[in-house]
C-alpha cells in the first residue's frame, strides 16, 4: 500500500504547521468573541467589514518581507545581524509603508462602502484612526519579530523558508486582533 | 550607491506590492460584507466569531500545501492532468485528512473556549458548522489549486509566482463566505 504511506507522509509533514496556525487563529477568535470586542463591533459599524481585509493583508505584507529576508540571507546579500545595512533598511521601510498604507486604505474603503450603500457607519476619522494605529503597531512587532526569528533560525542552522509562512500567519492573527482592540480603545478615548 | 540595490530598493518593493495589496483589500471586502450583513448572527453567537480567524486563514494554508506540491511536480515534468494520476489523488486525500483533523479540532476547541466567554452553542451544531464548512472549503481549495495550476501550465506562467498567491488569497476570501452560508443553514 504505497499510496497510503505517501498520504501519511504528506499528512505528517504539514499537520504541525497547520496546528501552529490553528492555535494562533483560536487565540485571535477568542479575542474577537470577547464581550469587549463585540461591544466595539456594535459601537463602530464598519469594523466587521474591514476585519477580513485587515487580517488577510498582514499575511501578504509580512510573508513577502520574511521571504525576502530569507532569500537575502541564502544569497549572502544581507548578514543576520542588527546593524546598518542599506538593503535591510530598504526592505524594512518598504514593509512599513506597505503595511501601514494598506491599513489606512482599508479604513477609508470600509467607510466609503458603507456610505455608498447608505448604511450606518462609524466616522471616517474613527475607522481610519483605528486601522492606522493598528497597522503601525502590527508593523513594528511583525517586522522586528520576524527579523529576530529569521536571523535566529538561520544562525542556528534551520532553513527559515520552512518557518516563515506559519509564523507570519500566527503572529499576524494574534497581534492583528490584539492591536486592533488596543487601537479601538485608544481611538475611543481620543476621538 | 542606490543603483546596485536592484529589487531591494524600497520604491521598487512598494511599486510592485502596493497595487496587489490594494486589489486584495477590495476583494476581501466581499467577505467583510458577508460578516457585516450577518452582524446580528455573529454578535449573538460569540462562539461563531471564534471560528472566523481560522476560517480566514486555513483555506489558504490548505490551498498553499496542495498548490506547491502541484507546482513542484509541474517544474519536474511529472504532473499529468488526468483523473488517473495517482499522485494527484494521494495529495488530495492528504489534504482532506488534514482538513478533517484541523476543522474537527477547531469545532471542539471553539466549544471549550466558547464556554469561557459566553453561553455555549451546542457541541453538535458547532462541529457540524466547523467540519461542514471546513470540508467544503477544502474541496474548493483542491478545485482552485488544480484549476490554477492547469491555467498557468497552459499559459506558460511560473506557478510559484501565480497560482500560490492567487489560490491562497481566494481561499481566504471564501472562508468567511462558506462559514456564514453553513452557519445560516444549520442555525
Amino acid at each position: 500500500m504505497d499510496a497510503r504511506r505517501e498520504v501519511w507522509r504528506i499528512y505528517r509533514e504539514s499537520i504541525g504547521i497547520l496546528g501552529v496556525s490553528l492555535l494562533g487563529g483560536l487565540f485571535a477568535g477568542l479575542v474577537l468573541g470577547s464581550d469587549a470586542m463585540r461591544a466595539a463591533f456594535a459601537d463602530f459599524p464598519g469594523l466587521l467589514l474591514l476585519l477580513p481585509a485587515f487580517l488577510a493583508t498582514r499575511g501578504n505584507v509580512y510573508g513577502a518581507f520574511g521571504a525576502r529576508i530569507s532569500s537575502g540571507l541564502h544569497q549572502g546579500l544581507i548578514d543576520p545581524e542588527f546593524e546598518f545595512d542599506e538593503r535591510l533598511l530598504n526592505a524594512v521601510v518598504a514593509s512599513f509603508a506597505n503595511g501601514i498604507g494598506v491599513s489606512v486604505f482599508i479604513g477609508f474603503l470600509s467607510w466609503g462602502i458603507l456610505q455608498a450603500l447608505g448604511r450606518e457607519s462609524a466616522r471616517l476619522a474613527e475607522l481610519v484612526g483605528i486601522t492606522f494605529l493598528a497597522g503601525v503597531l502590527t508593523s513594528i512587532v511583525l517586522v522586528f519579530g520576524l527579523l529576530v526569528l529569521v536571523f535566529g533560525s538561520y544562525e542556528s542552522g534551520y532553513d527559515p523558508d520552512n518557518l516563515i509562512g506559519p509564523i507570519v500567519t500566527m503572529l499576524g492573527d494574534v497581534f492583528g486582533v490584539v492591536f486592533l482592540y488596543v487601537a479601538i480603545v485608544v481611538v475611543g478615548v481620543v476621538l | 550607491m542606490t543603483d546596485d540595490l536592484g529589487t531591494w530598493r524600497f520604491r521598487t518593493i512598494i511599486v510592485t506590492m502596493f497595487p496587489i495589496l490594494i486589489a486584495l483589500s477590495v476583494l476581501e471586502m466581499g467577505s467583510g460584507y458577508v460578516l457585516e450583513s450577518l452582524e446580528a448572527t455573529y454578535l449573538d453567537n460569540p462562539t461563531l466569531l471564534i471560528l472566523v480567524p481560522v476560517m480566514i486563514g486555513m483555506g489558504g494554508n490548505l490551498g498553499a500545501i496542495l498548490s506547491s506540491r502541484l507546482s513542484t511536480r509541474l517544474h519536474l515534468g511529472t504532473l499529468e492532468f488526468s483523473p488517473r494520476d495517482e499522485q494527484l489523488w494521494t495529495s488530495i486525500a492528504a489534504i482532506m485528512l488534514l482538513a478533517a483533523t484541523v476543522f474537527g479540532a477547531l469545532g471542539v476547541a471553539a466549544w471549550v473556549l466558547g464556554r469561557v466567554i459566553a453561553e455555549p452553542m451546542a457541541l453538535v451544531d458547532l462541529l457540524v458548522i466547523s467540519v461542514g464548512s471546513g470540508m467544503l472549503l477544502a474541496c474548493l481549495a483542491v478545485i482552485l489549486s488544480v484549476a490554477a495550476t492547469y491555467v498557468s501550465y497552459q499559459q506558460g506562467l511560473d506557478p510559484d509566482d501565480t497560482t500560490i498567491p492567487v489560490v491562497t488569497n481566494v481561499c481566504d476570501i471564501l472562508g468567511v463566505v462558506v462559514l456564514s452560508a453553513v452557519a445560516i443553514a444549520v442555525l
